[in-house]
């Protein structure tokens, strides 16, 4: 089991790929798996029980995660290619024609750790309640976790699906939203409130935790008591506080780095506040 | 003209109620979603019969549409349930991104679809269906035409992996063909043999053909007819070979004239094998409440609009 120094060099590597792959791309969305780096780190380094070696679409016997907010894919990709999905080098291949690493996390092209398309915001949660079901269905213990967007609480479906989730007592769930209090058009607030998510979701019937996601030991308690709720035939949701573009002073605090690739003197003065911890691709 | 003849008329959803019976009773992987139309689409009894494998969703049909992309993940064979127009154009984004690009084994059953919806009018009278479905990359359509072939057509899309798209209808109509076929995906049935007009129909299209073959036999001509119960992948070679012979097409179909059957077959004979063509289809138009048979009259898709598709076709033949 990694420790919680391990966990945040790993995380200071996924912050760097992350980096390294928008400015590579001159293209892509930064900020987002800035902020959820720790998460990511903690779920797929710690929390998770998952076969890397072995990637199997029906991921019988493992723990599940859905990444809803389909733009934040240059993190998962990272995390995903130091636990061991495939290769690192092809980070270098993200956004690039021909390359499996899509703008947008996809199957098509078969890339192991992807379960199901994202990008297009609000289903991630559904198919997530669909995945657990099918777990239940299946006997089998695991978790399924969908990460999601603040922004994407502005969705609909989001709530079509949490009151499908309380509704059918789907408590092998945890749903993790990156709040971070930003979206493309400026502050959340600004764009369209969202109200007391805390108070909704529990209206809607779920258990809800809130944390601070980049603090990576209230991470990791936090996941664990979101784990050890579940089996309570109510989902769970972690109310996650993130700062967008986390550890890169001047994207934090701000939409601007939502979607937009660092330049060359952007990039340096970005890159040099994040080691090389675990060898860049 | 081989003939065909019917006992007693039927519904094409009831159909599917049963063949969903028959396939989940063979295979424990099929699981049913419904969103609050669980009685019109005929789904109560495998509801009775499989409570744990039934998903009811409410009035939510983004949310069902990724809950079946969710369960086929983990190994089951979701069949969702609603109407055509809460099937596709409800929820078309969550079908696109999580189901057929995601190339998620979902079966998207489709019912009251068209005008024989009746009187609800055009707000549930989904003539885009087809096209849109047809459109998504990875999805099959497939359109049974009568009851017993609507039963065979739902356990049949289950033995092959991806999505499908399932259309059939409300009203009771001729139940004529034999629950002893095969149900071949993908393959035209030729249910006329003639060598002077093709008449390639759909759905509950495929009868009125049959009724237009008889009046037309009378005249002394001869039509070669196709029920295309695939739209997707479209039969190319029975097509192709049948315009090969009879120099010209009716197509028929309770769509759009845009994107259903006959832009599939104009699309395919236009690139190998063009001839002059008619085509039976909804004019650009939206539907009205009114009875079925009344509503097929006015929006011209019954025998008789074949019949006279044939004689125009005809006329325009080299």
């Amino acid at each position: 089991m990694k420790d919680i120094n391990e966990l945040k060099d790993i995380a200071t590597q996924v912050r760097r790929d992350v980096l390294r792959m928008v400015y590579g791309a001159q293209s892509g969305h930064p900020g987002g798996p800035l902020g959820c780096a720790d998460l990511l780190t903690a779920l797929y380094f710690r929390v998770m029980k998952h076969n890397p070696g072995d990637f199997s679409m029906d991921g019988a016997g493992e723990d599940l995660f859905f990444l809803s907010n389909g733009h934040l894919s240059a993190g998962w990709y990272s995390v995903l290619a130091h636990s061991g999905y495939f290769d690192k080098k092809e980070l270098a291949t993200f956004r690039l024609i021909d390359s499996r690493l899509q703008g947008h996390p996809a199957t098509e092209e078969g890339l192991p750790g992807v379960r199901v398309a994202s990008g297009s915001l609000g289903q991630g949660l559904s198919v997530a309640c669909g995945a657990a079901l099918a777990k239940r269905l299946n006997k089998d213990p695991q978790i399924v976790y969908c990460l999601m967007g603040d922004g994407e609480q502005q969705e609909g479906q989001i709530w079509e699906a949490a009151m499908f989730a309380a509704g059918r007592e789907i408590d092998n769930i945890i749903g993790i939203v990156d709040y971070n209090g930003q979206q493309i058009d400026g502050a959340v607030n600004d764009v369209m409130p969202l109200g007391d998510l805390h108070a909704k979701y529990k209206a809607f019937g779920w258990e809800v935790l809130e944390m601070d996601g980049n603090k990576m030991e209230e991470v990791i308690n936090t996941l664990e008591k979101a784990r050890s709720l579940c089996g309570n035939k109510k989902p769970v949701v972690i109310l996650m506080r993130t700062e967008m573009g986390y550890g890169v002073d001047f994207m934090m605090g701000t939409h601007e780095w939502h979607g937009k690739p660092p330049n060359d003197e952007q990039f340096e003065k970005a890159i040099a506040n994040f080691k090389e911890t675990l060898g860049d691709y | 003209m081989k003939e065909y003849s019917y006992t007693e008329k039927k519904d094409t959803r009831s159909g599917f109620g049963l063949g969903l019976l028959d396939v989940a009773r063979k295979n424990p992987d099929v699981v049913g979603l419904c969103a609050d139309l669980t009685g019109s689409l005929k789904m109560n009894d495998f509801q009775k019969e499989f409570p744990e494998r039934f998903f009811q969703v409410g009035i939510a049909e983004a949310n069902m549409m990724g809950v079946a992309a969710g369960l086929s993940i983990g190994g089951k064979i979701p069949y969702t349930g609603t109407f055509a127009n809460f099937s596709t154009g409800r929820a078309y984004d969550q079908i696109r991104q999580s189901i057929a690009y995601s190339e998620k084994n979902v079966k998207i059953c489709a019912s009251h679809a068209g005008l024989t919806l009746g009187e609800d009018g055009a707000t549930h009278q989904m003539l885009e269906d087809i096209g849109m479905m047809r459109m998504l990359p990875n999805m099959k359509v497939v359109v049974p035409c009568d009851h017993n072939q609507t039963r065979l057509a739902t356990a049949a899309i289950a033995r092959h992996h991806g999505p499908f798209y399932l259309r059939f209808g409300r009203p009771k109509v001729p139940n004529f063909t034999s629950l002893d076929e095969e149900f071949e995906i993908g393959k035209a049935i030729r249910l006329t043999e003639g060598g002077d007009v093709s008449i390639f129909a759909t759905g509950h299209l495929v009868w009125e053909a049959l009724e237009a073959g008889r009046e037309l036999y009378k005249q002394g001509i001869r039509a070669d007819i196709f029920n295309v119960h695939t739209i997707k992948p479209l039969d190319a070679e029975s097509i192709i070979q049948s315009v090969a012979r009879t120099k010209c097409a009716v197509t028929a179909e309770e769509h759009q004239v845009h994107g259903g059957l006959g832009d599939a077959i104009a699309h395919l004979l236009a690139e190998h094998h063009p001839v002059p063509m008619q085509m039976i289809a909804v004019s650009d138009s939206f539907g009205e409440s009114g009875k079925p048979h009344e509503l097929m009259k006015k929006y011209g898709l019954s025998a008789g609009n074949i019949s006279d598709a044939v004689s125009k076709v005809l006329k325009r033949k080299r």
